[in-house]
Protein backbone atom coordinates (compact mmCIF):
# COMPACT_ATOMS: atom_id res chain seq x y z
CA UNK A 1 0.00 0.00 0.00
CA UNK A 2 1.20 3.52 -0.81
CA UNK A 3 2.37 5.35 2.14
CA UNK A 4 0.39 8.60 1.58
CA UNK A 5 -2.91 6.35 1.97
CA UNK A 6 -1.29 4.99 5.31
CA UNK A 7 -0.85 8.34 6.36
CA UNK A 8 -3.78 9.95 5.21
CA UNK A 9 -5.61 6.65 7.14
CA UNK A 10 -3.64 7.72 9.95
CA UNK A 11 -4.74 11.31 9.61
CA UNK A 12 -7.98 10.61 9.66
CA UNK A 13 -8.32 7.72 12.73
CA UNK A 14 -6.30 11.05 15.28
CA UNK A 15 -9.22 13.69 13.70
CA UNK A 16 -11.62 11.08 14.16
CA UNK A 17 -10.62 10.19 17.63
CA UNK A 18 -10.06 13.39 19.17
CA UNK A 19 -13.76 14.21 17.68
CA UNK A 20 -15.17 11.12 19.40
CA UNK A 21 -13.34 11.95 22.92
CA UNK A 22 -14.37 15.13 22.73
CA UNK A 23 -17.88 13.59 22.37
CA UNK A 24 -18.16 11.58 25.39
CA UNK A 25 -16.42 14.28 27.06
CA UNK A 26 -19.65 15.84 27.18
CA UNK A 27 -21.02 12.86 28.35
CA UNK A 28 -18.51 11.93 30.88
CA UNK A 29 -18.52 15.78 32.15
CA UNK A 30 -22.20 15.43 33.11
CA UNK A 31 -21.64 11.78 34.64
CA UNK A 32 -18.31 13.14 36.21
CA UNK A 33 -19.90 16.12 37.36
CA UNK A 34 -23.48 14.21 38.79
CA UNK A 35 -20.22 11.73 40.85
CA UNK A 36 -19.07 14.21 42.81
CA UNK A 37 -22.30 15.66 43.27
CA UNK A 38 -24.02 12.35 44.60
CA UNK A 39 -26.18 11.63 41.67
CA UNK A 40 -26.10 9.37 38.81
CA UNK A 41 -25.69 11.89 36.05
CA UNK A 42 -27.60 11.82 32.62
CA UNK A 43 -29.12 7.79 32.31
CA UNK A 44 -32.22 8.51 30.17
CA UNK A 45 -30.68 8.87 26.72
CA UNK A 46 -29.68 5.16 26.25
CA UNK A 47 -27.57 2.47 28.59
CA UNK A 48 -26.20 4.57 31.01
CA UNK A 49 -26.96 8.51 29.13
CA UNK A 50 -24.44 7.27 26.56
CA UNK A 51 -26.93 8.77 23.78
CA UNK A 52 -26.84 11.37 25.68
CA UNK A 53 -23.99 13.51 22.91
CA UNK A 54 -26.34 12.47 20.52
CA UNK A 55 -29.26 13.96 21.62
CA UNK A 56 -27.64 17.21 22.84
CA UNK A 57 -26.19 17.36 19.36
CA UNK A 58 -29.98 17.24 17.81
CA UNK A 59 -31.16 19.64 19.92
CA UNK A 60 -28.40 22.15 18.84
CA UNK A 61 -29.26 21.27 15.52
CA UNK A 62 -33.00 21.81 15.57
CA UNK A 63 -32.25 25.35 17.77
CA UNK A 64 -32.85 28.83 15.88
CA UNK A 65 -29.81 29.93 14.44
CA UNK A 66 -29.85 33.57 15.31
CA UNK A 67 -27.13 35.95 14.22
CA UNK A 68 -27.77 39.51 15.55
CA UNK A 69 -28.39 42.29 13.03
CA UNK A 70 -25.75 44.74 14.16
CA UNK A 71 -23.10 41.75 14.19
CA UNK A 72 -20.27 41.63 11.79
CA UNK A 73 -22.01 38.58 9.74
CA UNK A 74 -19.00 37.07 8.40
CA UNK A 75 -16.94 37.13 11.33
CA UNK A 76 -19.26 36.14 13.64
CA UNK A 77 -19.44 32.84 11.18
CA UNK A 78 -15.53 32.33 11.52
CA UNK A 79 -15.33 32.70 15.10
CA UNK A 80 -16.82 29.43 16.21
CA UNK A 81 -15.37 27.69 13.07
CA UNK A 82 -11.79 29.43 14.04
CA UNK A 83 -12.16 27.66 17.32
CA UNK A 84 -12.93 24.12 16.23
CA UNK A 85 -10.43 24.66 13.26
CA UNK A 86 -7.35 25.68 16.05
CA UNK A 87 -8.42 22.92 18.43
CA UNK A 88 -8.18 19.83 15.89
CA UNK A 89 -5.00 21.33 14.16
CA UNK A 90 -3.15 21.01 17.43
CA UNK A 91 -3.24 17.38 17.45
CA UNK A 92 -1.37 16.89 14.32
CA UNK A 93 1.95 16.67 15.83
CA UNK A 94 1.02 14.64 19.06
CA UNK A 95 2.76 11.12 18.35
CA UNK A 96 0.05 9.32 19.72
CA UNK A 97 2.40 5.47 19.26
CA UNK A 98 5.48 4.25 17.81
CA UNK A 99 5.95 2.66 14.37
CA UNK A 100 3.83 0.85 12.34
CA UNK A 101 5.76 -1.66 10.04
CA UNK A 102 4.04 -2.19 6.92
CA UNK A 103 5.60 -3.81 3.47
CA UNK A 104 8.96 -3.02 5.42
CA UNK A 105 7.91 0.14 6.36
CA UNK A 106 8.08 2.40 9.18
CA UNK A 107 5.15 4.47 9.69
CA UNK A 108 5.04 6.77 12.58
CA UNK A 109 1.66 6.81 14.58
CA UNK A 110 1.49 10.81 14.24
CA UNK A 111 -0.28 13.09 12.09
CA UNK A 112 3.07 14.73 10.75
CA UNK A 113 6.31 14.66 12.40
CA UNK A 114 7.95 17.91 12.14
CA UNK A 115 11.41 18.84 14.23
CA UNK A 116 9.80 21.95 15.44
CA UNK A 117 6.64 19.85 17.62
CA UNK A 118 5.96 21.48 20.41
CA UNK A 119 6.35 24.92 18.90
CA UNK A 120 3.73 24.32 16.12
CA UNK A 121 1.54 23.15 19.56
CA UNK A 122 2.32 26.66 20.91
CA UNK A 123 1.36 28.53 17.74
CA UNK A 124 -1.76 27.06 16.91
CA UNK A 125 -2.96 27.37 21.06
CA UNK A 126 -1.88 31.09 20.04
CA UNK A 127 -4.31 31.02 17.00
CA UNK A 128 -6.73 29.57 19.59
CA UNK A 129 -7.41 33.00 21.25
CA UNK A 130 -8.71 34.12 17.61
CA UNK A 131 -11.14 32.21 17.73
CA UNK A 132 -12.82 33.69 20.94
CA UNK A 133 -11.66 37.18 20.25
CA UNK A 134 -13.31 37.06 16.75
CA UNK A 135 -16.59 35.49 18.30
CA UNK A 136 -16.59 38.11 20.94
CA UNK A 137 -15.83 41.05 18.80
CA UNK A 138 -18.12 40.33 15.80
CA UNK A 139 -21.17 39.74 18.54
CA UNK A 140 -21.27 43.59 19.03
CA UNK A 141 -21.76 42.71 22.63
CA UNK A 142 -20.41 44.45 25.58
CA UNK A 143 -20.50 41.22 27.65
CA UNK A 144 -19.48 39.46 24.89
CA UNK A 145 -16.18 41.89 24.14
CA UNK A 146 -15.20 41.81 27.84
CA UNK A 147 -15.45 37.67 28.34
CA UNK A 148 -13.23 37.92 24.66
CA UNK A 149 -10.53 40.35 26.03
CA UNK A 150 -10.22 38.54 29.41
CA UNK A 151 -9.91 34.98 27.36
CA UNK A 152 -7.32 37.08 24.93
CA UNK A 153 -5.35 38.45 28.30
CA UNK A 154 -5.42 35.21 30.21
CA UNK A 155 -4.39 33.03 27.45
CA UNK A 156 -1.85 35.16 26.84
CA UNK A 157 -0.44 35.61 30.60
CA UNK A 158 -0.21 32.01 30.62
CA UNK A 159 1.43 31.05 27.83
CA UNK A 160 4.44 32.61 29.07
CA UNK A 161 4.65 30.77 32.01
CA UNK A 162 3.49 27.83 29.71
CA UNK A 163 6.16 28.16 27.43
CA UNK A 164 9.20 29.13 29.82
CA UNK A 165 7.97 25.66 32.22
CA UNK A 166 8.33 23.67 29.02
CA UNK A 167 11.88 25.28 28.36
CA UNK A 168 13.12 23.01 31.33
CA UNK A 169 11.69 19.61 29.77
CA UNK A 170 13.17 20.92 25.98
CA UNK A 171 16.54 21.71 27.96
CA UNK A 172 17.00 18.38 28.97
CA UNK A 173 15.61 16.55 26.06
CA UNK A 174 17.69 18.70 23.47
CA UNK A 175 14.92 18.97 20.61
CA UNK A 176 11.55 20.17 20.01
CA UNK A 177 10.41 16.91 18.66
CA UNK A 178 7.36 15.92 20.67
CA UNK A 179 8.28 12.60 19.39
CA UNK A 180 12.12 12.73 20.47
CA UNK A 181 11.08 14.00 23.98
CA UNK A 182 8.38 11.01 24.12
CA UNK A 183 11.67 8.95 22.95
CA UNK A 184 13.92 10.15 25.54
CA UNK A 185 11.53 8.82 28.48
CA UNK A 186 11.85 5.55 27.13
CA UNK A 187 12.42 3.01 30.10
CA UNK A 188 10.50 4.35 33.00
CA UNK A 189 12.57 7.89 32.80
CA UNK A 190 9.12 9.63 32.73
CA UNK A 191 9.72 13.73 32.73
CA UNK A 192 7.33 13.69 35.96
CA UNK A 193 10.01 12.34 37.92
CA UNK A 194 12.68 14.89 37.17
CA UNK A 195 10.24 17.85 36.73
CA UNK A 196 7.97 17.94 39.54
CA UNK A 197 7.84 21.60 39.42
CA UNK A 198 7.44 22.33 35.56
CA UNK A 199 5.00 19.75 35.88
CA UNK A 200 2.49 21.44 38.08
CA UNK A 201 3.15 25.11 36.40
CA UNK A 202 2.40 23.50 33.48
CA UNK A 203 -0.73 21.75 34.45
CA UNK A 204 -2.31 25.11 35.74
CA UNK A 205 -1.29 26.43 33.02
CA UNK A 206 -3.18 23.95 30.44
CA UNK A 207 -6.10 24.89 32.53
CA UNK A 208 -5.86 28.42 31.97
CA UNK A 209 -5.20 28.26 28.23
CA UNK A 210 -8.17 25.55 28.20
CA UNK A 211 -10.57 28.18 30.07
CA UNK A 212 -11.62 25.28 32.63
CA UNK A 213 -12.04 25.82 35.92
CA UNK A 214 -10.83 27.70 38.05
CA UNK A 215 -10.08 29.46 35.01
CA UNK A 216 -13.11 29.92 32.96
CA UNK A 217 -13.30 33.36 33.50
CA UNK A 218 -13.80 33.88 29.67
CA UNK A 219 -17.05 32.62 30.32
CA UNK A 220 -18.30 33.08 33.45
CA UNK A 221 -22.22 33.05 33.58
CA UNK A 222 -22.56 35.11 36.96
CA UNK A 223 -20.74 37.98 35.91
CA UNK A 224 -20.94 37.41 32.09
CA UNK A 225 -23.97 35.91 31.01
CA UNK A 226 -21.83 33.39 28.76
CA UNK A 227 -18.91 35.59 27.88
CA UNK A 228 -17.91 35.87 24.30
CA UNK A 229 -20.59 33.22 23.12
CA UNK A 230 -23.54 35.01 25.06
CA UNK A 231 -24.84 35.66 21.36
CA UNK A 232 -24.32 32.26 19.90
CA UNK A 233 -26.73 29.97 19.53
CA UNK A 234 -27.50 26.61 17.86
CA UNK A 235 -24.62 24.69 16.17
CA UNK A 236 -22.29 27.66 16.66
CA UNK A 237 -22.56 27.39 19.96
CA UNK A 238 -22.15 23.77 19.81
CA UNK A 239 -18.77 24.15 18.22
CA UNK A 240 -17.20 26.93 20.60
CA UNK A 241 -18.49 24.37 23.92
CA UNK A 242 -17.16 21.39 21.45
CA UNK A 243 -13.86 23.01 20.94
CA UNK A 244 -13.07 23.21 24.07
CA UNK A 245 -13.34 19.76 25.24
CA UNK A 246 -11.21 18.88 21.50
CA UNK A 247 -8.95 21.34 23.26
CA UNK A 248 -8.61 19.55 26.56
CA UNK A 249 -8.21 16.47 25.32
CA UNK A 250 -5.62 17.50 23.19
CA UNK A 251 -3.66 19.39 26.43
CA UNK A 252 -4.34 15.92 28.19
CA UNK A 253 -2.43 14.62 25.14
CA UNK A 254 0.45 16.93 25.09
CA UNK A 255 0.83 16.90 29.51
CA UNK A 256 0.77 12.70 28.75
CA UNK A 257 3.64 12.87 26.27
CA UNK A 258 5.48 15.36 27.66
CA UNK A 259 6.01 14.71 31.42
CA UNK A 260 4.09 11.08 31.63
CA UNK A 261 6.04 9.30 29.32
CA UNK A 262 3.41 9.25 25.82
CA UNK A 263 2.78 5.97 24.72
CA UNK A 264 5.92 4.76 26.88
CA UNK A 265 4.94 2.33 29.75
CA UNK A 266 6.49 0.00 32.36
CA UNK A 267 8.26 -3.18 31.00
CA UNK A 268 7.29 -2.11 27.28
CA UNK A 269 10.67 -4.15 26.64
CA UNK A 270 9.91 -7.18 27.70
CA UNK A 271 6.15 -7.08 26.10
CA UNK A 272 7.98 -5.80 22.92
CA UNK A 273 10.60 -9.03 23.04
CA UNK A 274 7.98 -11.06 23.78
CA UNK A 275 5.81 -9.88 20.76
CA UNK A 276 8.53 -10.67 18.86
CA UNK A 277 10.43 -8.97 15.94
CA UNK A 278 8.47 -9.18 12.78
CA UNK A 279 6.04 -6.86 11.86
CA UNK A 280 2.68 -8.23 13.37
CA UNK A 281 4.39 -8.30 17.29
CA UNK A 282 6.10 -4.56 16.50
CA UNK A 283 2.49 -3.75 15.62
CA UNK A 284 0.94 -5.08 18.44
CA UNK A 285 3.41 -3.82 20.60
CA UNK A 286 2.44 -0.41 18.47
CA UNK A 287 -0.81 -0.87 19.27
CA UNK A 288 -0.64 -1.20 23.42
CA UNK A 289 1.33 1.74 23.49
CA UNK A 290 -0.82 3.57 21.33
CA UNK A 291 -4.17 2.67 24.43
CA UNK A 292 -1.45 3.25 27.27
CA UNK A 293 -0.94 6.86 25.09
CA UNK A 294 -4.94 6.98 25.19
CA UNK A 295 -5.11 5.83 28.97
CA UNK A 296 -2.77 8.11 30.19
CA UNK A 297 -4.55 11.19 28.17
CA UNK A 298 -8.11 10.33 29.32
CA UNK A 299 -6.65 10.26 32.81
CA UNK A 300 -5.96 13.69 32.72
CA UNK A 301 -9.11 14.25 31.26
CA UNK A 302 -10.54 13.09 34.21
CA UNK A 303 -8.47 15.36 35.88
CA UNK A 304 -9.43 18.62 34.25
CA UNK A 305 -12.77 17.45 35.28
CA UNK A 306 -12.37 16.57 38.66
CA UNK A 307 -10.46 19.96 39.17
CA UNK A 308 -13.59 21.74 37.24
CA UNK A 309 -16.03 20.29 40.08
CA UNK A 310 -14.17 20.87 42.95
CA UNK A 311 -12.54 24.32 42.56
CA UNK A 312 -14.61 28.15 42.50
CA UNK A 313 -13.35 30.36 39.84
CA UNK A 314 -10.42 32.62 40.58
CA UNK A 315 -11.34 36.58 40.57
CA UNK A 316 -9.77 38.24 37.86
CA UNK A 317 -7.12 39.87 39.91
CA UNK A 318 -5.99 36.71 41.56
CA UNK A 319 -5.78 35.09 37.92
CA UNK A 320 -3.54 37.81 36.83
CA UNK A 321 -1.51 37.44 40.16
CA UNK A 322 -0.91 33.85 39.74
CA UNK A 323 0.04 34.05 36.69
CA UNK A 324 2.67 36.99 36.31
CA UNK A 325 3.73 37.25 40.24
CA UNK A 326 3.85 33.51 40.53
CA UNK A 327 3.94 30.97 38.04
CA UNK A 328 6.36 33.08 35.47
CA UNK A 329 9.10 33.42 38.67
CA UNK A 330 8.67 29.62 39.53
CA UNK A 331 9.30 28.53 35.77
CA UNK A 332 12.51 30.91 35.37
CA UNK A 333 13.52 29.40 38.97
CA UNK A 334 12.60 26.00 37.40
CA UNK A 335 15.15 26.69 34.16
CA UNK A 336 17.75 28.16 36.54
CA UNK A 337 17.71 25.02 38.70
CA UNK A 338 17.59 22.56 36.01
CA UNK A 339 20.41 24.18 34.19
CA UNK A 340 22.20 24.05 37.01
CA UNK A 341 21.48 20.21 37.47
CA UNK A 342 22.19 19.60 33.57
CA UNK A 343 25.91 21.41 34.22
CA UNK A 344 26.87 18.82 36.83
CA UNK A 345 24.63 15.99 35.01
CA UNK A 346 22.42 15.74 37.55
CA UNK A 347 18.49 15.18 36.09
CA UNK A 348 16.96 14.88 39.18
CA UNK A 349 18.03 18.11 40.57
CA UNK A 350 14.94 20.21 39.64
CA UNK A 351 13.76 18.16 42.94
CA UNK A 352 16.04 20.86 44.94
CA UNK A 353 13.52 23.57 44.04
CA UNK A 354 10.85 21.82 45.30
CA UNK A 355 12.59 20.63 48.54
CA UNK A 356 13.55 24.27 49.21
CA UNK A 357 9.72 25.68 48.43
CA UNK A 358 8.32 22.96 50.42
CA UNK A 359 11.04 23.36 53.59
CA UNK A 360 10.53 27.12 53.63
CA UNK A 361 6.52 26.77 53.51
CA UNK A 362 6.60 24.35 56.12
CA UNK A 363 9.20 26.73 58.49
CA UNK A 364 7.18 29.99 57.54
CA UNK A 365 4.09 27.96 58.56
CA UNK A 366 5.56 26.78 61.64
CA UNK A 367 7.21 30.39 62.27
CA UNK A 368 3.77 31.72 62.64
CA UNK A 369 3.32 33.34 65.88
CA UNK A 370 0.65 31.48 68.18
CA UNK A 371 -0.55 35.45 68.73
CA UNK A 372 -1.29 36.32 65.61
CA UNK A 373 -3.11 32.70 65.16
CA UNK A 374 -5.65 33.97 68.24
CA UNK A 375 -7.12 36.77 66.05
CA UNK A 376 -10.04 35.34 66.02
CA UNK A 377 -13.31 37.61 64.88
CA UNK A 378 -17.41 36.31 65.67
CA UNK A 379 -18.94 35.25 62.30
CA UNK A 380 -23.61 35.25 62.76
CA UNK A 381 -23.69 31.38 62.04
CA UNK A 382 -27.39 30.98 59.79
CA UNK B 1 -19.24 42.23 71.85
CA UNK B 2 -20.88 38.92 72.19
CA UNK B 3 -24.82 38.66 71.98
CA UNK B 4 -25.46 35.00 71.48
CA UNK B 5 -23.53 32.15 71.79
CA UNK B 6 -24.33 30.98 68.04
CA UNK B 7 -21.72 32.86 66.69
CA UNK B 8 -18.73 31.05 65.29
CA UNK B 9 -15.05 31.98 65.66
CA UNK B 10 -12.73 32.17 62.66
CA UNK B 11 -9.60 33.31 62.68
CA UNK B 12 -8.38 36.40 60.55
CA UNK B 13 -5.40 36.59 60.75
CA UNK B 14 -2.66 36.77 58.06
CA UNK B 15 -2.25 33.61 56.05
CA UNK B 16 0.64 31.69 56.08
CA UNK B 17 2.71 31.00 52.59
CA UNK B 18 1.17 27.21 52.75
CA UNK B 19 -2.34 28.48 52.86
CA UNK B 20 -1.57 30.81 50.06
CA UNK B 21 0.19 28.74 47.83
CA UNK B 22 -3.34 26.92 47.55
CA UNK B 23 -2.10 23.52 46.50
CA UNK B 24 -2.44 22.15 49.91
CA UNK B 25 -6.08 23.06 50.19
CA UNK B 26 -6.41 21.93 46.49
CA UNK B 27 -5.48 18.38 47.14
CA UNK B 28 -7.45 18.24 50.23
CA UNK B 29 -10.48 19.68 48.58
CA UNK B 30 -10.12 17.03 45.68
CA UNK B 31 -9.64 13.89 47.91
CA UNK B 32 -13.50 14.97 49.11
CA UNK B 33 -14.89 15.20 45.87
CA UNK B 34 -13.23 11.95 45.11
CA UNK B 35 -14.62 10.25 48.28
CA UNK B 36 -17.84 11.62 46.77
CA UNK B 37 -17.23 9.98 43.51
CA UNK B 38 -17.15 6.38 44.86
CA UNK B 39 -20.07 7.04 47.39
CA UNK B 40 -23.51 5.28 46.72
CA UNK B 41 -25.47 7.57 45.24
CA UNK B 42 -28.86 8.32 47.36
CA UNK B 43 -31.18 9.20 43.95
CA UNK B 44 -34.25 6.91 43.77
CA UNK B 45 -34.59 6.98 39.58
CA UNK B 46 -38.84 7.62 39.65
CA UNK B 47 -40.37 5.88 37.19
CA UNK B 48 -38.46 2.53 37.96
CA UNK B 49 -37.87 2.52 41.70
CA UNK B 50 -40.62 3.80 43.88
CA UNK B 51 -39.76 5.08 47.08
CA UNK B 52 -42.53 3.78 50.03
CA UNK B 53 -44.62 6.51 51.21
CA UNK B 54 -45.75 4.45 54.21
CA UNK B 55 -49.17 3.70 55.57
CA UNK B 56 -51.07 6.74 55.51
CA UNK B 57 -50.11 8.39 52.37
CA UNK B 58 -52.97 9.83 50.62
CA UNK B 59 -53.12 8.79 47.02
CA UNK B 60 -55.65 8.18 44.59
CA UNK B 61 -59.49 7.46 45.57
CA UNK B 62 -60.83 4.01 45.92
CA UNK B 63 -65.00 3.35 46.32
CA UNK B 64 -64.32 -0.17 48.22
CA UNK B 65 -66.80 -3.17 47.77
CA UNK B 66 -67.15 -5.85 50.23
CA UNK B 67 -66.06 -9.31 50.51
CA UNK B 68 -69.11 -10.37 48.52
CA UNK B 69 -68.11 -8.06 46.08
CA UNK B 70 -71.05 -5.75 46.54
CA UNK B 71 -70.24 -1.69 46.52
CA UNK B 72 -70.50 0.06 49.90
CA UNK B 73 -71.26 3.57 48.93
CA UNK B 74 -75.02 4.44 49.21
CA UNK B 75 -74.73 8.06 47.49
CA UNK B 76 -75.76 9.78 51.08
CA UNK B 77 -73.50 12.68 49.96
CA UNK B 78 -71.34 13.39 53.33
CA UNK B 79 -67.87 13.29 51.38
CA UNK B 80 -68.88 15.86 48.64
CA UNK B 81 -70.25 18.23 51.84
CA UNK B 82 -66.78 17.48 53.48
CA UNK B 83 -65.08 17.97 50.62
CA UNK B 84 -63.21 21.62 51.01
CA UNK B 85 -62.59 21.41 47.02
CA UNK B 86 -65.99 20.59 45.57
CA UNK B 87 -64.30 17.93 43.56
CA UNK B 88 -66.64 15.57 44.81
CA UNK B 89 -70.42 15.08 42.71
CA UNK B 90 -73.01 11.80 42.61
CA UNK B 91 -76.37 11.06 41.60
CA UNK B 92 -78.17 8.70 43.58
CA UNK B 93 -80.20 5.54 42.19
CA UNK B 94 -82.55 3.07 44.28
CA UNK B 95 -80.97 -0.41 43.85
CA UNK B 96 -83.50 -2.82 41.50
CA UNK B 97 -84.63 -6.20 42.21
CA UNK B 98 -82.09 -8.72 41.20
CA UNK B 99 -79.21 -6.31 42.26
CA UNK B 100 -78.26 -7.16 45.17
CA UNK B 101 -75.28 -8.60 44.28
CA UNK B 102 -73.87 -5.44 43.32
CA UNK B 103 -75.03 -2.76 45.93
CA UNK B 104 -75.02 -3.90 49.67
CA UNK B 105 -78.22 -1.20 50.11
CA UNK B 106 -81.17 -0.53 48.38
CA UNK B 107 -79.30 3.04 47.99
CA UNK B 108 -76.77 3.05 45.47
CA UNK B 109 -74.39 5.60 43.32
CA UNK B 110 -75.32 5.73 39.76
CA UNK B 111 -72.81 8.22 39.01
CA UNK B 112 -69.63 9.11 41.43
CA UNK B 113 -66.89 11.69 40.11
CA UNK B 114 -64.03 13.29 41.25
CA UNK B 115 -62.49 16.14 39.70
CA UNK B 116 -58.68 15.53 40.17
CA UNK B 117 -57.97 19.05 39.12
CA UNK B 118 -59.87 20.32 42.43
CA UNK B 119 -59.01 17.55 44.50
CA UNK B 120 -56.63 18.66 47.07
CA UNK B 121 -56.22 15.25 48.55
CA UNK B 122 -56.91 16.14 52.16
CA UNK B 123 -58.55 12.57 52.69
CA UNK B 124 -61.56 14.57 54.56
CA UNK B 125 -63.76 12.84 52.62
CA UNK B 126 -62.70 9.39 53.95
CA UNK B 127 -62.64 10.43 57.18
CA UNK B 128 -66.59 11.51 56.50
CA UNK B 129 -67.85 8.59 54.92
CA UNK B 130 -70.03 6.59 57.13
CA UNK B 131 -69.83 3.69 55.41
CA UNK B 132 -66.00 2.89 54.69
CA UNK B 133 -66.55 3.49 51.07
CA UNK B 134 -64.13 5.74 50.11
CA UNK B 135 -60.32 5.73 50.99
CA UNK B 136 -57.32 7.25 49.43
CA UNK B 137 -54.43 4.74 48.63
CA UNK B 138 -51.43 4.59 50.13
CA UNK B 139 -49.45 2.58 47.12
CA UNK B 140 -50.99 4.67 43.91
CA UNK B 141 -50.81 8.45 43.19
CA UNK B 142 -52.92 9.99 40.56
CA UNK B 143 -51.04 9.82 37.50
CA UNK B 144 -50.28 12.83 35.14
CA UNK B 145 -52.70 13.79 32.94
CA UNK B 146 -52.64 15.11 29.31
CA UNK B 147 -55.96 16.31 28.22
CA UNK B 148 -58.97 17.33 29.84
CA UNK B 149 -60.76 14.68 29.55
CA UNK B 150 -58.86 12.65 31.36
CA UNK B 151 -59.00 14.94 34.77
CA UNK B 152 -62.64 13.95 35.71
CA UNK B 153 -62.61 10.21 37.17
CA UNK B 154 -65.96 8.35 36.86
CA UNK B 155 -67.26 4.99 38.55
CA UNK B 156 -65.02 3.27 36.24
CA UNK B 157 -61.43 4.34 37.51
CA UNK B 158 -62.83 4.63 40.86
CA UNK B 159 -64.34 1.70 42.24
CA UNK B 160 -62.53 -1.36 43.49
CA UNK B 161 -61.04 -4.26 41.34
CA UNK B 162 -62.22 -7.83 43.10
CA UNK B 163 -59.36 -9.32 41.57
CA UNK B 164 -56.80 -6.77 43.44
CA UNK B 165 -58.09 -5.32 46.70
CA UNK B 166 -56.68 -2.80 48.41
CA UNK B 167 -55.54 -2.98 51.73
CA UNK B 168 -54.13 -1.23 53.86
CA UNK B 169 -51.29 -1.80 56.38
CA UNK B 170 -53.53 -3.46 59.51
CA UNK B 171 -56.39 -4.27 57.90
CA UNK B 172 -57.24 -7.79 57.46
Amino acid sequence: MDIFWIKAIIILVIFGLSLFVAMYSTWAERKVAGYMQDRPGPNRAGWGGLLQPLADAGKMFFKEDFIPAQANKWLFIAGPCLAMLTALLSSAVIPFGDTLRIDGQEIQVQGIEVNIGILWVFGIVSLGVYGVMVGGWASNNKFSLLGAIRAASQNISYELALGLSLIAVIMMTGSLSVRDIVNTQHGGGWNILFQPLGFVIFLTCAFAECNRTPFDLPECEAELIGGYHTEYSSMKLGFYLFAEYVNMFVSSCVVSALYFGGFNYPFMDKVAEALGNDATGHNIATAIGFFAFIAKALFFVFFFMWVRWTLPRFRYDQLMNLGWKSLIPLSILNIIVTGIGLMFNLRWFSWVAVVIIVAVVAVQAAMKPKAARGILEAAPVR
Amino acid sequence: MQLTNRAKKIDKSEMTLAERMYLPAIAGGMAITLKHFFKKKPTINYPEQKRYLGPVFRGQHILKKDEAGRERCTACGLCAVACPAEAISMVAAERKAGEENLYREEKYAAVYEINMLRCIFCGFCEEACPKQAIYLRHDQFVPVFMSRDEVIYGKDRLVEDMSSRYLREGWK
